[in-house]
């Protein structure tokens, strides 16, 4: 059986890909009045990286063709 | 882009941008596709309602705190820290950690070598089926209505938050939680579970720590609220030696002997919604680790929920008033905290991650309720009373039924509500009655071996219509409150924790009494059932970092720390 740890590493990887290309978009092009405060932080960018390499990392330890 | 996601209000809090839109999709197309892997290991009861008991300490542990951590309880706490500040904190620490604790070390080893499928199902064998019959009934009746409660609030949320159209909340969720748990049963709600805890975290994690940044830290945080609020809001113990130095309007007293000792004891040792999780572990080392690892993650949970309240109490532009108020002034209220500060930090992507954080918290609570509630009427109300010939198939097909038709329960109650508001108030009230009285049955039940069936039976119907006829009467004559709660200077939450005192008090005094009337059970009946005459089996030969002794010590440490630091 397909462990749940997979799931949620699928879960955060595609989360975190979706959330750091968004991140980078702005920082290309970085809108005239930004909605959010703090956005000299590029939290999208930096947080979506870190979901992405935990997601990564669970869907690499937890593949099903890795388990006994 | 669908049209249906995008259904506005004008008054809406944030706009999704289409990489939210997508977040929230690939969310329902994960849950529905793991319902739909796991369909086919859900064939046997133990599988459908029991998951297989096969869970390790991990993931039943996760899935236990995730039932709880629904999205009103998320936005719910952070618009209390606002309001009460950091006093909000006490229903994670004191009105929980001890519970969960106590579930593990004493409670679980009965629940799990009994092999009871339920709370209900424990009564049944301790005392008897006329217990076990009112508390399936009220627990039945009242999971179903809460769920609808529920729903409705989290879709009033949505049409707040986002602009959804309130028809297409409820039935998108719900659909989708009846669903997956009717394809995977238990086993599939508590994977979901887990994802949503996973996705909580994900989503809310980054408030906190955006919101400290901003403020200039824990310290400046403490000084900023001490100058708007009251240097009050930011200690958990120090005001509540009195019932008017407090934000909350409540003594020590009502939150260690109601909440810590009574109410949270009811809630996190005897709701079946949650104890189910721990039930589905594979052995009794991850049945005791499970809500170890629960109060673990719980003690952090303030960090999403409380932080986040009291941030917003510092750092947002506006003042945030209560419902009632904010509903004829078209302000904000306090239950709009978290929203507010979700679309203060977080742009496109972020934002879908949060309000898919809120709506996985709604699921998971949901897919918790119908879960619990499915097993309890198949194996606690059906099977004994209605049917009890059938097969083991027979009434898998009954779960499975049972989930659609929970749902579609809790649906009609979602508008009805909608219709009649006041309902919400009663039906919230209603489940608290039976808590803190259960409580007294199943923990006297456990310990003390001369507690015979009409004394729990009687205990836990007195103890009951106790706590009815003190809501009762409070609502008939508010001044009533001073006698209930012990003073007239007591605040509404205060009525919940000596209400809930009181009525254990009386369960545990009904109890006692007609026990000693009555003849006693036979001790070879109680084996397995009572503590004095239940071999309780050891975790094994592991070493000390796998024993649930060091970790609850362990948790029990941090805990003290933690309140001593926010004293």
């Amino acid at each position: 059986m397909i462990s749940i740890w997979f799931f949620v590493g699928i879960s955060l990887a595609v989360n975190g890909a979706l959330i750091l290309a968004a991140g980078i978009y702005q920082l290309v092009n970085p809108p005239v009045n930004p909605r959010v405060v703090l956005f000299h932080l590029h939290a999208n960018v930096w947080w979506g990286a870190v979901l992405l390499v935990f997601g990564l990392i669970y869907c690499f330890k937890f593949a099903p063709g890795r388990q006994s | 882009m669908t049209p249906l996601l995008v259904t506005a209000v004008p008054t809406r809090l944030v706009h999704l941008s289409p990489i939210d839109i997508v977040i929230v999709v690939f969310y329902f197309a994960l849950v529905l596709s793991i319902g739909w892997y796991l369909k086919g290991r859900a064939n046997t009861g133990e599988d459908f309602f029991m998951a297989g008991r096969e869970m390790t300490a991990w993931v039943a542990g996760l899935s236990f705190l995730s039932a709880n951590l629904g999205a009103l309880e998320l936005m719910g706490w952070a618009g209390s820290a606002y309001q009460y500040g950091i006093l909000a904190t006490h229903w994670y620490w004191i009105g929980a950690i001890p519970a969960m604790l106590f579930l593990a070390l004493v409670m679980m080893p009965f629940y799990y070598i009994s092999k009871t499928h339920s709370v209900p199902g424990y009564l049944k064998l301790r005392f008897g089926e006329s217990s076990c019959a009112l508390s399936a009934v009220s627990f039945a009746f009242m999971t179903v209505l809460m769920s609808g409660v529920n729903m409705f609030a989290m879709a009033k949320v949505m049409q707040i938050v986002l602009g959804w159209d309130i028809n297409f909340s409820i039935w998108v969720s719900s659909l989708t939680v009846a669903i997956y748990v009717a394809l995977g049963g238990l086993r599939s709600a508590i994977f979901n579970e887990v994802l949503q805890f996973f996705l909580i975290w994900a989503g809310a994690l980054l408030i906190p720590i955006l919101g400290l940044y901003e403020a200039g830290g824990w310290t400046n945080l403490k000084l900023q609220i001490a100058q708007r609020a009251s240097e009050e809001y930011v200690h958990l113990w120090s005001g509540l030696g009195s019932f008017t130095t407090n934000p909350m309007g409540i003594h020590w007293t009502g939150i260690v002997f109601g909440l810590a000792a009574v109410l949270s004891m009811g809630y996190w040792t005897t709701d079946f919604l949650v104890v189910q999780r721990i039930l589905a572990a594979k052995d009794i080392r991850s049945a005791e680790m499970a809500p170890i690892i629960g109060a673990a993650f719980k003690m952090a949970v303030p960090f999403i929920v409380i932080l986040p309240g009291l941030i917003g109490l510092a750092v947002l532009p506006v003042k945030l008033v209560p419902e009632s108020l904010a509903t004829i002034t078209g302000g904000h209220s306090y239950n709009d905290v978290l929203p507010l500060m979700l679309a203060r930090y977080c742009g496109p992507g972020l934002l879908g991650l949060g309000v898919t954080a809120l709506i996985a918290g709604f699921m998971s609570g949901m897919a918790g309720n119908v879960s619990a509630f499915t097993t309890v009427w198949t194996y606690d109300i059906y099977r004994p009373f209605i049917n009890s010939k059938g097969s083991d198939h027979h009434y898998v097909n009954m779960g499975r039924w049972t989930t659609i038709i929970g749902v579609l329960v809790s649906v009609g109650t979602a508008y009805l509500v909608m219709q009649f508001a006041s309902i919400m108030d009663y039906v919230q009230a209603l489940f608290s009655f039976f808590i803190a009285p259960l409580f007294g049955t199943v923990v006297l039940g456990m310990l003390w071996k001369r507690a015979t069936g009409p004394g729990g039976f009687w205990g836990l119907l007195c103890g009951t219509l106790c706590s009815i006829s003190m809501w009762t009467w409070v609502k008939l004559d508010p001044s009533a409150l001073r006698y209930v709660a012990l003073s007239p200077y007591a605040k509404g939450l205060a009525q919940d924790m000596y209400q809930a005192l009181w009525s254990f008090i009386v369960c545990v005094v009904v109890t006692v009494s007609v026990s000693l009337a009555t003849k006693p059970i036979p001790d070879n009946q109680l084996t397995g059932l009572v503590y004095g005459l239940t071999e309780i089996p050891a975790v094994g030969d592991v070493p000390l970092y796998q024993k649930p002794l060091f970790w609850a010590a362990v948790v029990t440490v941090v805990f003290f720390v933690l309140n001593i630091i926010f004293w």
